[in-house]
């Protein structure tokens, strides 16, 4: 009981642990105070104002970031935090684009959360009159600096995540601006598209690059056939959006939701994870007996092929060949469904693909993933565009019924689903890999030391065939960077490197829907996909009947020729920085 | 640590340097300092140098040495010229005047009396230093050497007993009783906060770490402020004894002086203090023989206002945007690249060897009850004699205005000062007999700051005092957190409106409104404070911002807007000699009947005012 440490908030004792804030120690105990600076997995910053509490003895204090400490008398309502919240709110106002009715994060904006909740009716402050330019030149991202209120999430996330300082802060007093490095727009610079800058921003400054309008089209268009492909992460995320529990399962309800959309046809990336599984353990087991460009790297994340070939173009040998689950579906599509249903032809098919994940829209657009100037996959939505459309066509999605995905590559095993957190994949390859190198089967398919949202790290000892394999799992660029660095001085030990670039992994991607605890979020997605592993009856992506299927009739063995021509692709040295220009 | 038996001999060293300079002969001090050097003194110097070797003064010296100093605070009389052995000081020395002084003073004994220092008041020639006013009310502690010693040879301090506290220190090897010396002696940061010295050694000495850092604050911003740099340029060894004392009670090993880049000279000086302190075993590694290290780097800040704040500061020195962190955690705990950091300013580490060497009691004798010893003042604006003084704490307003400063230029009012710079407040007549300490400015509404002084007279309009103050933190703010930013912003917005006529007094009641959240709600210090000239001068002259709103008036004649400049009728004699000079047309009428001003033309030059024969145009 001794341990027992306690503070008063509002003249009521509550207890604390080992919060980092006064800020976590309020919520906890039901005491909300705004925030526009303040993300759990960012550090404190102390820059917006907002969360101030006053605490005896020490004054105004942002609560972000003040300790806790035993004895602490809090209030969090006075009137001087009162007045300077609505100060700050006005301020800010006045110096935003209040068109909030046409704006991306209308209804999902903090600013205008706060603003109701605290009142704010009359701007005494002049108004700002010179509006900046729209930057679209990003395939992922729209930055409309008009609406940034200087929170500086973003510039943390892209540096404490990525350890890059794409954006960052210019200018000095009222001039201060976030920007692009070297005041260039957000197309040109060494961008990875991964969105947890967006994903952190309280307003409309930083959106998703929206394909809903064109998705609609393709749909309303007779003469194409709209095929869906829906990523794991998806299914555990999208619910939120409509005020299910995250980490529930919604995939059933997805299907019915796209196909009263429109979509013709309704699949599972969750396949085509089956299948990378297939490629890439087989890739990996030829690289350990050839001992060449080892460790192998997973290529699934977009974010980090995209850093590597920014950033290490000398190492991109050490990349999978393999084609991303995403991208490995779409050009099988295109090449089978023609073969195998009426009045399908390359020409026709609109693949759009769901995912967590705005690097996947630019994934998508590469030339490598297109065939005689057709892109593979036509389209890619986030899951919170989904969600958009779902709400555009009015359907009630708490309500509706859940279906089935369409054969054939609609079916899927657990290893599959679990490619959404980090470490899923590693998961799935060493349940596959182990099975086929020693033709034993796995005792436990739960290789739970593989798993975890929060740690960023972590390496794993399996024994193949008498031979010692370490497989690393790291989340976020900026600690791949340091696996990265360690392979250059030669002292890595392992010979599997998965990096997701979210904190997280995909469970946490930069298209999900918003949240502001995506720390505890994150967690849940991630046990909603375990939860699906466990319940399927295969759990082995090489036991997929579908995928064996596809093999025999169409590619052969893992490997072949065909399956390179589908399944593989290749990699591009952007070190000087030749970008494309996606403004459109 | 441990003893070496090769411990060097100050006191040795001190002969030495004692006996070096008694072959100079009669030694001519020559402002060497940023100001002077403007104005001349580098070639003033050189040919002091190359007439010096032929010059045989008067009486026992057989030779003279001309001798650059650091600053002698008396800027505007610059370049000054002090001759100790002949008990003079001669100001505003040019080139020309060289051969005059050493010929008639120097070799004839007759002083050159158009050179020396003419009393405001009295209109009396002055001889000595000591004899001028603006000397005479000073106590100089931090800056004693500054103006008497050359700051760029180390036996010039080391005669002054320069590196003899810190040797003392090491000697008795009690880092605790350095911390309670300083504790005992009462000194408090120098920098603006006047945080107790001690408990901050104190807070380092204790905090936890392998590694600690020593960081003096050299970021001098403050508009006219130039103490800091008056230290680095005129006594750099000083400081780095002061600094390698705080190394030594606070365990720390390596450190770093923050120098704006745009004191070049100062930054040269320190360079060749530190080599030439390491070469001499004061500095680097087994100080003086003991195993005590200390390495000194110089950090050259880009010039942002608010990398004087300690945390922007650190951040700026880290490679980082200087943007202010939130404390806690507090730099004796998690500063520089996240150690334990002590970080103090120039000031405040000047005076550290001063209080070592004659006693933590001998400094609390000087100053006030809370706030011991002196401080140095940037006095500037309309007083007779504007520069850099220092004065025990506790002087009164009126003695360094009236005394120190020789009154008000022209024979005009007093009006107010503005003490502390940006952050600091207006103080008013009625404070003139304030006694300048931490406490007592901080009750009426100002701050000691760094210690900008700028003193007004009645043609000073207050708004636009308030207003060019929040011109300069709106435009020095990092642009971190909210207040700050777009606080300042609408703040200088609204002074604006009012220095233009156009403001309500609705928008008086949202200025103050605003800088309440300001001061209460901002990050740093900056921010926290940046209201102050418009809270002060609200408080002691509010009646000057109602006369700009609601009779759109400015009583002193300042702001253009409010300007009105009339042509009286019955004194025209329709001349037309100001119609001709009215740059913008403004002006019209009929040869020998009164001429008419166009309102909507006028840009209130005063250009017509000055040239009406019959004084017919007046300005209200």
């Amino acid at each position: 009981m001794e341990d027992k440490k306690t503070l008063f908030i509002n003249g009521k004792e509550v207890e604390f642990t080992n919060e980092i804030n006064l800020l976590e120690v309020m919520r906890k105990n039901g005491f909300n105070v705004p925030t526009f600076c303040y993300r759990p997995d960012l550090k404190p910053f102390g820059a917006c104002r907002m969360c101030v509490v006053e605490i005896e003895g020490r004054g105004i204090q942002t609560s972000c970031t003040m300790p806790p400490e035993p004895g602490l008398k809090i209030q969090t309502n006075t009137e001087r935090t009162r007045r300077i919240r609505k100060t700050v709110l006005e301020l800010l106002l006045a110096n935003h684009d209040r068109e909030c009715t046409s704006c991306e994060k209308s209804g999902n904006c903090e600013l205008q959360k706060y603003s109701e909740e605290y009142g704010i009716r009359n701007i005494r402050y002049a108004q700002k009159k010179e509006f900046a330019e729209i930057d679209t030149s990003n395939p992922s991202i729209v930055r409309d600096p008009n609406k940034c209120i200087l929170c500086g999430a973003c510039v943390r996330a892209c540096e404490e995540f990525q350890g890059h300082a794409v954006l960052g802060f210019a200018n000095r007093g009222s001039k201060t601006v976030v920007q692009p490095m070297a005041g260039k727009c957000l197309g040109d610079v060494d961008c990875v598209y991964c969105g947890q800058c967006q994903a952190v921003c309280p307003t409309g400054a930083l959106t998703i690059k929206s394909d809903i309008e064109n998705v609609w089209s393709e749909i309303t268009n007779k003469d194409k056939k709209v095929v869906a492909q829906i990523a794991p992460a998806v299914r555990v995320a999208l619910g939120e959006m409509f005020n299910l529990e995250p980490g529930e399962n919604t995939i059933g309800k997805i299907n019915t939701a796209l196909r009263e959309i429109g979509f013709d046809l309704v699949f599972d990336t969750n396949f085509s994870a089956d299948l990378t599984i297939m490629e890439e353990g087989t890739e990996f087991l030829e690289r350990l007996k050839t001992g060449e460009n080892l460790p192998l790297f997973t290529s699934c994340c977009p974010a980090w092929v995209r850093y590597m070939e920014n950033a290490h173009p000398d190492m991109l040998n050490h990349l999978s060949t393999c084609k991303s689950p995403q991208s490995m579906l779409s050009p099988v599509l295109k090449e089978v469904l023609p073969k195998r249903l009426e009045g399908y032809t390359k020409e026709n098919i609109t693949v759009v693909s769901i995912m967590p994940c705005t690097a996947k829209k630019a994934e998508s657009k590469r030339e490598e993933l297109s065939k005689d100037g057709i892109q593979d996959t036509d389209y890619t939505l986030t899951t919170s565009e989904l969600g958009r459309m779902i709400r555009e066509a009015g359907i009630d999605f708490s309500k509706t019924e859940p279906s089935k995905g369409d054969t054939p590559f609609g079916e899927y095993t657990g290893a599959g689903t679990i490619f959404g957190a980090s470490g899923g994949v590693a998961e799935a390859a060493v349940r596959t890999a182990y099975e086929i190198a020693t033709g034993k089967a796995l005792e436990n398919v739960d290789i739970k030391e593989l798993r975890g949202v929060h740690n960023r790290c972590r390496d794993v000892e399996f024994d193949i065939n008498g031979a010692k394999v370490v497989v690393r799992v790291v989340s976020t660029l900026k600690e791949a960077e340091k696996s990265l660095q360690e392979i250059k001085e030669g002292k890595a030990k392992f010979q599997m490197l998965e990096v997701m670039a979210c904190p997280g992994g995909c469970v946490n991607g930069g298209g999900q829907p918003r949240s502001c605890d995506s720390s505890l979020i994150k967690e849940k997605r991630a046990e909603g996909l375990y939860t699906e592993d466990k319940e399927l009856p295969l759990r082995k992506s090489h036991e997929n009947p579908e995928i064996q299927k596809l093999y025999s009739e169409f590619l052969e063995k893992p490997g072949s020729h065909k399956a390179h021509e589908l399944l593989h692709t290749t990699y591009q040295n952007r070190l000087k920085g030749s970008y494309k220009d996606f403004s459109k | 640590m441990e003893l070496k038996n090769n411990l060097l001999d100050i006191e040795a060293l001190k002969q030495q340097s004692v006996e070096k300079l008694k072959t100079e002969g009669l030694r001519v001090l020559i402002c060497a300092g940023t100001g002077c050097v403007a104005n001349g003194s580098l070639e003033i110097i050189k040919k002091f140098e190359e007439r010096g070797i032929n010059v045989q003064p008067l009486g026992e010296k057989d030779k003279m040495t001309a001798v650059p100093t650091g600053c002698h605070g008396f800027c505007e009389q610059g370049v000054l010229v002090v001759i100790p052995d002949l008990d003079v000081t001669y100001v505003k020395v040019h080139l020309d005047d060289v051969d005059e002084i050493i010929e008639s003073h120097i070799k004839g004994g007759k002083p050159v009396e158009r050179l020396l220092y003419t009393d405001p008041a009295t209109h009396n020639h002055v001889f000595k230093n000591e004899d001028i006013k603006f000397y005479a009310g000073q106590t100089r502690v931090s800056l004693a050497n500054c103006g008497e010693i050359n700051p760029e040879a180390l036996e010039d301090t080391i005669a002054a007993d320069g590196y003899k506290a810190l040797y003392n220190i090491l000697k008795e090897n009690n880092p605790d009783k350095v911390v309670e010396e300083i504790t005992k002696s009462g000194l408090r940061g120098r920098g603006g906060g006047g945080f107790p010295t001690g408990r901050k050694w104190m807070f380092t000495k204790m905090a936890q770490g392998d590694k600690k850092y020593v960081v003096c604050n050299g970021d001098e911003g403050d508009p006219g402020a130039f103490m800091d740099r008056s230290v680095m340029e005129g006594d750099p060894h000083k400081l780095l004894e002061g600094m390698a004392i705080a190394g030594f009670a606070v365990g720390a090993d390596e450190a770093y002086i923050y120098v704006r880049a745009e004191y070049p000279l100062a930054i040269k000086r320190l360079r060749t203090a530190i080599k030439d302190a390491e070469e001499a075993n004061l500095l680097g590694k087994n100080i003086m023989g003991t195993d005590f290290n200390f390495e000194i780097h110089i950090k050259e800040g880009a010039g942002a206002f608010v990398c004087g704040e300690e945390t922007a500061l650190i951040a700026s020195i880290e490679g980082e945007r200087g943007m202010p962190r939130p404390k806690p955690p507090f730099p004796a705990n998690k500063g520089l690249f996240g150690k334990p950091t002590l970080i103090n300013n120039v000031e405040t580490l000047a005076n550290v060897p001063v209080i070592m060497l004659k006693g933590a009691d001998w400094f609390s004798s000087l100053g006030t009850d809370t706030s011991k010893g002196t401080k140095t003042f940037a006095l500037t604006g309309e007083v007779n004699n504007t520069g850099l003084i220092e004065v025990p704490m506790g002087t009164t307003l009126r003695e360094i205005v009236f005394e120190l400063g020789g009154g008000i230029r022209n024979g005009k009012k007093f009006k107010a000062v503005q003490i502390g710079g940006p952050s600091g407040g207006c103080l008013t007549e009625e404070h003139l007999d304030l006694t300048l300490d931490y406490d007592s400015l901080i009750k009426a509404g100002a701050m000691v700051g760094s210690g900008g002084l700028v003193v007004m007279n009645e043609d000073t309009c207050i708004v636009e005092v308030a207003r060019f103050f929040m011109n300069f933190t709106q435009n020095e703010s990092c642009g971190k957190c909210t207040p700050c930013r777009e606080g300042t912003k609408n703040m200088l917005k609204i002074l604006e409106k009012i220095t233009r006529g156009e403001a309500t007094l609705q928008d008086l009641d949202l200025l103050e409104e605003l800088a309440m959240s300001v001061k209460d709600g901002s990050l740093c210090g900056l921010g926290k404070t940046a209201p102050n000239p418009v809270l002060s001068t609200l408080k002691y002259f509010r009646d000057e911002y109602i006369a700009h709103i609601v009779d759109k008036k400015c009583p002193a004649g300042v702001c253009t807007a409010l300007k009105v400049i009339e042509i009286q009728e019955d004194k025209c004699r329709g001349c037309s000699k100001c119609s001709r000079i009215c740059p913008v047309g403004a002006i019209s009428g009929e040869i020998k009947s009164p001429f008419k001003i166009d309102k909507e033309k006028c840009i209130k030059c005063g250009a017509c005012l000055d040239s009406c024969p019959f004084k017919a145009i007046i300005q209200k």
